[in-house]
């Protein structure tokens, strides 16, 4: 499976990566979560099969790192969209309108939230307060922010997304 | 109010979060000044400004620095909790994106006060634009001699390691944060042995707010008295308030810990927009009890705010105008504890989950007469039960919602549900 860059194992690269994440705590095992991230980006999401080659990274069994992806909410277990769209359903959001952005967006892309559009090219998520409560309602696309936002906004925001 | 800016006075200039922005504005001149203090007198120069843990819990920052084994060989750890998730709470994003360095002079100062050469900071998972700033600040650190080994000649070594979470609120309590940090689900651990003693990987731990410290650099330079004088009698300096909801300016606002409600909402931001009258008013992150509009002439400070019955917290300041309705937000704010609990304790994993259940079905018209008290009920029982704060920050919005608005509850509950 070496040739399919989709499955592990790491190339060396990644691996030398790891090595020098792990040299960074007293325990190797304190650089888990930045490997699975690793992981993430590297093969898409974590699937029971990376679960097990990333223990064998740690000298962990596979049961705790199965523990570890599924106690936090940034580890998918699933492919993902190519994007991944998270609208803040707290408080200061929910204030602000959150709902009604959530269902615009649900009728846009045509799924329901926890959903993946058909054509793989949008995850939709609720999530809890990403602090940043000053731009509500507002939402994560990938790895950055959009706030203060409208139905035009959100249809403008979505336009862009390939 | 026109009152000293500390944290935030660099934020209007441009590129304030790299290397030489914050030089020029007298950057890194606090560390060599504490390098030339001993440990102890680092510690008792915080201690003596009244500087109280930012992050939540208001604890006094000199006083948890000398719980720290003195004399011992064992190695020790500075953990900054970054992984800010109280609701209503934005400021520390701010500080990592806009003064980073302020932050790492400011572990650099502590490490010194608590003999520690290794430093992790914890940022929360979704802040992917936060730690890239921030790693690339501590970066431009190490290229300058400031991280690493024999830091500016002192002979004293430290380094930094930028570690990123991957969401769940609870690590952001200290203890469920350690045990993230050691590469475990984010499950708190029983205090004591308190993280002073037996922390990181088993080791002396202090775990800081991002906020408190930015705070440090400051008060070496400028003295304990200064810092002390901008606050009360028993918390020193100004702080960051994250203020949003329904007020006209929505943001970080730096003000003096005794600064009233009142005046943060309706001098620092405007007040509330559309006409609208206030409500009620969340004044440290969701996990307070909520106030109603004729208690907002209280003072900031945590003293203060725990005499009114609620706290402090994280500053996060949650403003609602009188369209809302509370059993609406009191839901809301239950889904978000049932989501979060972390499941280690019974009374917390149960009741969140019923809790969010009774306030989604008032909300939907089909509560029952009996919801309220056994909310109330559940509540009280399980308050102080627990691992960690958790379930007691939970249960400050369930009591103070329904207690101060129980009216617009029964409202909504049908006469013919079943007793």
């Amino acid at each position: 499976m070496a040739d399919d860059p989709t499955r592990p194992p790491f190339d060396p690269e990644r691996i030398a990566e790891v090595r020098r994440l792990q040299s960074l705590y007293p325990d190797k095992r304190g650089a888990l979560l930045p490997v699975l991230h690793l992981a993430q980006d590297t093969f898409g999401y974590i699937s029971l099969e990376v679960e097990e080659y990333v223990a064998g990274l740690f000298d962990l069994t596979p049961a705790h790192v199965h523990e570890v992806v599924t106690f936090y909410t940034l580890f998918f277990r699933e492919p993902r969209g190519t994007h991944v769209v998270s609208v803040c359903h707290n408080l200061s959001c929910h204030l602000m309108g959150a709902k009604a952005i959530i269902d615009h967006l649900t009728q846009r892309l045509g799924i329901e939230v926890g959903e993946t559009t058909a054509d793989r090219r949008v995850t939709l998520l609720a999530v809890e307060c990403l602090c940043a409560c000053e731009q509500a309602p507002m939402m994560q696309v990938d790895d950055h922010y959009e706030g203060n936002l409208t139905r035009e906004k959100v249809d403008r925001i979505l336009a862009e997304l390939r | 109010m026109t009152s000293e800016k500390i944290f935030t006075r660099n934020f209007h200039l441009k590129d304030p979060h790299t290397l030489g922005v914050y030089r020029q504005t007298g950057g890194y001149t606090a560390v060599t000044k504490a390098f030339a203090m001993e440990p102890s007198a680092i510690t008792e120069e915080v201690k003596k400004s009244n500087l109280r843990g930012l992050g939540g819990a208001g604890f006094p920052t000199g006083t948890k620095w000398s719980f720290i084994p003195k004399g011992s060989a064992a190695p020790k750890y500075l953990v900054i909790n970054a992984d800010e998730g109280e609701p209503g709470t934005f400021k520390d994003r701010y500080l990592l994106e806009r003064d980073p360095h302020a932050v790492i002079e400011g572990m650099l100062i502590a490490a010194r006060a608590i003999d520690s050469h290794r430093g992790f900071i914890y940022i929360r998972g979704e802040y992917v634009q936060p730690w890239r700033v921030f790693s690339a600040a501590v970066r431009e650190a190490y290229g300058a001699g400031l991280l690493g080994k024999n830091v500016l000649g002192s002979g004293f070594d430290f380094d930094i390691v930028v570690h990123r979470g991957a969401g769940a609120y609870i690590c952001g309590e200290e203890t469920g944060l350690l045990s993230s940090l050691e590469g475990k689900k984010g499950w708190p651990k029983i205090k004591p042995p308190f993280p002073a003693i037996k922390g990181a990987f088993g080791q002396p731990t202090i775990v800081n707010n991002v906020e408190t410290m930015a705070a440090i650099p400051h008060i070496i330079n400028r003295g304990a008295a200064w810092f002390a004088g901008l606050g009360t009698k028993s918390q020193g300096g100004t702080r960051l308030f994250s203020v949003s909801g329904h007020v006209v300016k929505p943001g970080v606002v730096e003000a003096p810990v005794s600064i009233t409600l009142r005046s943060l909402i309706y001098d620092e931001c405007g007040g509330i927009p559309n006409g609208r009258r206030l409500k009620a008013v969340v004044p440290g992150g969701s996990s307070a009890a909520v106030l109603t509009a004729d208690q907002i002439d209280v003072s900031m400070d945590v003293e203060s705010l725990a005499k009114a019955g609620t706290m402090a917290g994280s500053a996060g300041v949650i403003v609602m105008d009188d369209t809302v309705s509370i059993p609406d937000a009191l839901m809301v704010v239950a889904r978000f504890y049932a989501h979060e609990s972390c499941g280690q304790c019974t009374p917390c994993r149960e009741s969140t989950g019923w809790i969010y259940k009774m306030s989604h079905r008032i909300v939907s018209g089909k509560g029952r007469k009996e919801d309220l008290d056994t909310i109330l009920d559940v509540a009280k029982r399980g308050a102080g039960t627990t691992i960690c704060a958790f379930y007691d920050g939970a249960v400050g919005p369930y009591i103070s919602y329904i207690e101060k608005f129980r009216d617009e509850f029964e409202a909504l509950i049908p006469r013919d549900g079943h007793a």
